[in-house]
């Protein structure tokens, strides 16, 4: 066979990730930046620009997560029980959050408590993406087919740094997306707040870029060797380029291209990660060829996945249209 | 490493039979919900009457929030599997995880695309697109279940697959692991399960509020539909039950002998303990209630038919007796019960006094929960009683755990525990409030609903404009 369907497949799960972290990023910050924006109104139009959306984006972690169960049972059942506790708080907290979403609509007395779950629950989440993250990045010890390290070995300063930059640029997500469907005052706050999310999201880039490559030597050689550096220096050229879209739109009162300078910033850390992980799932210990699932599995997932992947775009990408433009106020989905 | 003297195996087993009974609350009654709406929607628009419109929106909202407890209860779940049971991921995750993955790809299809329009964008997108969206939420919902039917199918009646030095789970033949023996019976059983749930939670509040107001027409609709249901479809999920049981014995006869408190082999007919303690120490059922002869009638429909017991198999090999046969008894209990029900209301119906006999309402509310019990007492059954496998026969429950231990396990659980009673507690809350608001009462009521005092001076049969375009006569 000329494909080797488990690359096919990485490129599956790979994509389903970016999807969640661009889609569920942006609603994931709005909740982040709710302090910011302390009346009811201003919090009613904030969610109200997310209500029809936030669950589709969420079920994008429930694709990658059964997903990877599904073609890559071997990097899910050492990865889970890795970053254990990073997980489970992480779930909790998106709980919280998806209720509190729907709650505070249901209740005037206890709104706030809402809005207060709402807030720490996207925060949370938040912060354990980016420390399982991180910890993923660091290594994770294997023995013969199972994870071989205690529940704390997620927890590191690495860890917390890369929990703090996903924070950060969720809440920069949230806040140009903000910009992008609010009008008035919640847009010329969410334009300010915007610009030092920037610079503190592009210093934290570059911290944790130039940490990863001394973590350990395949990293590297990945950023600092030749021929792989010509490549490789791609990446960080394309988030200069990035920054300066975002810098010039949230200078010029631009609406949409901060947002999309922000999406492109996620991707292209994204696409540095895959190039310091590429060919492993988890890095040094499992390629992506021996976590694999046999070809049976990954051949009749593949068949719904060509065909329902796609149509879930088209309908997502709809529902997106279908609720575009800025939000008026006077209108509740509630 | 224990945590509070509890192994790390039994602390995921309560983690996951805990996170996956709160989900499954929801779905149980989401699945019911969606086509309900679906049916309503298509009336309204079918008749134009809008008692039906306005009932759409009532449930609508209470469905929105079901939803959103099912799909966030719901993430947890497709994570469990590998916190907690991660060898079971690596060795079943090549034939669970693809079943899995396809109930993953329809539930997000219609979450993605259609849920936010039928929730929220009727005016948007025009009726007829919009009545497309709440029937393709409706149908995802089924499928939904299907998938994932098939796949908990598969763990108690595996077929389709060989092992590999890895102990690993190939799947040979795809059609066989979906349509594995007992998953015809657990799929039917199951969607049935939802619709009685859903049924009895809407006929409670039918009930509820025409015991408020007897002349509440969406109530009475409310009502009369969800006694509909409730006549039809009980005796259809008894039948359906009674074949997933004989499936059962054919295939998992120990379980059987576990739901039936039967220790000892019948040869000459086994009797049907009504009640009793079983004690697996003591391999005998305490205080047993017993009908003669009547066990084999049931499961083998005859009266000397052979029922064997738990002794014919090993101690490590036998399910713990007691909480399948408790479950057991509970569930059927309230199957009668909503037969009993459903007989009632054909009978009010008959005499013409569905919306005046006050005693079938108060019983009907005092209903509103038995689905949900009886799903979940149906459910410990069969999931207990696959003890002590997860893989029947293949797979040892012992065998399946995550490296993680004790302690790690049970602070998760704990923290599982107090996050899901407060806001799922919280989220029930919420959900009685929306269920005890009345149906606003509709222009047409008072022409309509005009009992015998109240027609003088009334004209009947007035046809009027009403605010959302159509026609409408009494």
């Amino acid at each position: 066979m000329a494909i080797d369907l488990s690359f096919v497949w990485a490129g599956i799960i790979a994509f389903a990730v970016l999807a969640y972290v661009v889609l569920d990023g942006f609603d994931l910050g709005i909740g982040i930046v709710f302090p910011f924006f302390s009346s009811r109104r201003d919090r009613d139009v904030m969610t109200n620009s997310i209500a029809p959306v936030w669950d589709g984006n969420e079920t994008w972690l429930v694709l990658g997560g059964g997903g990877l169960m599904a073609v890559f049972p071997l990097a899910y059942a050492i990865i889970l029980p890795a970053l254990y506790m990073p997980i489970i708080l992480m779930l909790v907290s998106l709980i919280f959050r998806g209720v509190a979403f729907e709650f505070r609509w249901r209740t005037h007395h206890e709104s706030h408590l809402w809005d207060f779950g709402f807030w720490i629950g996207s925060s949370v989440a938040a912060l354990m993406q980016g420390i399982a993250l991180g910890a993923l990045v660091q290594g994770i010890a294997v023995e013969g087919r199972q994870y071989a390290g205690g529940w704390w070995d997620w927890l590191t300063p690495f860890s917390i740094l890369t929990g703090v930059a996903v924070l950060v640029g969720y809440a920069l997500l949230g806040v140009t997306w903000l910009n992008l469907k609010t009008s008035g005052d919640i847009q010329a706050r969410s334009a300010n707040l915007a610009r030092p999310l920037s610079l503190a999201l592009l210093a934290l880039i570059g911290v944790v870029s130039l940490w990863t490559p001394f973590i350990n030597e395949m990293y590297f050689e990945r950023w600092f060797g030749w021929p792989t550096a010509f490549f490789s220096s791609f990446v960080p050229l394309l988030l200069a380029l990035c920054a300066f879209v975002l810098w010039h739109g949230l200078t010029h009162d631009k609406h949409v291209q901060p947002f999309l300078a922000a999406l492109g910033l996620f991707v292209l850390s994204f696409a540095g990660l895959g190039v310091s992980f590429y060919p492993y799932m988890i890095p040094g210990v499992l390629t992506i060829k021996e976590a694999a699932a046999p070809e049976s599995s990954l051949k009749f997932l593949l068949v719904g996945a060509v065909i329902l992947v796609p149509m879930i775009l088209a309908y997502t990408a709809y529902a997106y249209w279908v609720f575009r433009g800025k939000i008026d106020p006077e209108e509740g989905y509630h | 490493m224990t945590f509070l003297g509890l192994e790390a195996e039994i602390l995921a087993r309560i983690q996951f039979a805990f996170t996956v009974s709160f989900h499954f609350l929801f779905p149980a009654f989401s699945i019911g919900t969606a086509s309900y709406l679906a049916v309503l929607n298509g009336l309204w628009l079918w008749s134009r009457d809008e008692a039906y419109f306005k009932l759409f929106e009532y449930w609508k909202t209470i469905f929105a929030v079901t939803f959103a407890m099912g799909v966030v209860s719901g993430i947890v779940m497709s994570y469990q599997f590998g916190t907690n049971w991660s060898s079971f991921s690596d060795k079943a995750g090549p034939v669970i995880g693809p079943l899995v993955g396809y109930e993953v790809l329809t539930a997000f299809f219609l979450e993605a695309g259609f849920l936010g329009i039928a929730l929220f964008g009727r005016k948007r997108v025009g009726n007829a697109a919009h009545m497309v969206a709440v029937a393709m939420v409706a149908i995802g919902t089924l499928v939904s279940a299907t998938w994932i039917t098939s796949a908990n199918s598969w763990m108690h009646t595996p077929a389709g697959f060989s092992v590999d030095s890895n102990g690993v789970f190939i799947p040979e033949d795809w059609w066989q692991i979906i349509f594995n023996p007992s998953f015809p019976y657990r799929m039917t059983h199951t969607v049935l399960a939802a619709f009685l749930t859903t049924a009895f939670a809407v006929g409670a509040v039918g009930a509820w509020h025409l015991l408020k107001d007897r002349q509440n027409r969406q109530a009475r609709i409310m009502f009369s539909m969800a006694m509909w249901m409730a006549a039809i479809v009980t005796p259809i999920q008894i039948f359906v039950g009674d074949l997933h049981g004989l499936n059962t014995l054919e295939h998992q006869p120990a379980k059987i002998a576990a739901m039936e408190g039967h220790y000892e082999t019948h040869t000459d007919g086994a009797p049907l303990v009504l009640f009793g303690i079983p004690d697996d120490e003591a391999e005998t059922t305490r205080y047993a209630v017993e009908i003669p002869k009547l066990g084999s009638l049931i499961l083998k429909h005859e009266l000397d038919g052979e029922i064997k017991g738990l002794k014919e198999w090993p101690r490590d090999q036998r399910p713990p007796a007691l909480m399948p046969f408790v479950t057991f008894r509970i569930m059927v209990a309230l199957g009668l019960l909503m037969l009993g029900i459903g007989l009632w209301s054909l009978w009010a119906r008959w005499k013409g006094k569905l919306y005046d006999t006050p005693w079938l309402h108060r019983a009907s509310v005092w209903m509103g929960g038995s689905g949900f019990v009886a799903v979940l007492a149906g459910w410990y059954t069969t999931e207990v009683g696959r003890q002590p496998w997860t893989v029947y026969g293949h797979l040892r429950t012992a065998d399946s755990l995550s490296p993680v231990s004790a302690p790690a396990v049970g602070t998760s659980l704990l923290i599982f525990i107090a996050v899901y009673f407060i806001v799922f507690g919280v989220g029930v809350y919420y959900l009685i409030k929306l269920m005890r608001r009345p149906p606003t009462p509709l222009d047409s009521d008072q022409e309509l609903d005009a009992g015998p005092i109240r027609t003088a001076g009334v004209t009947p049969c007035v046809t009027q404009e009403h605010p959302l375009g159509g026609h409408h006569g009494h």
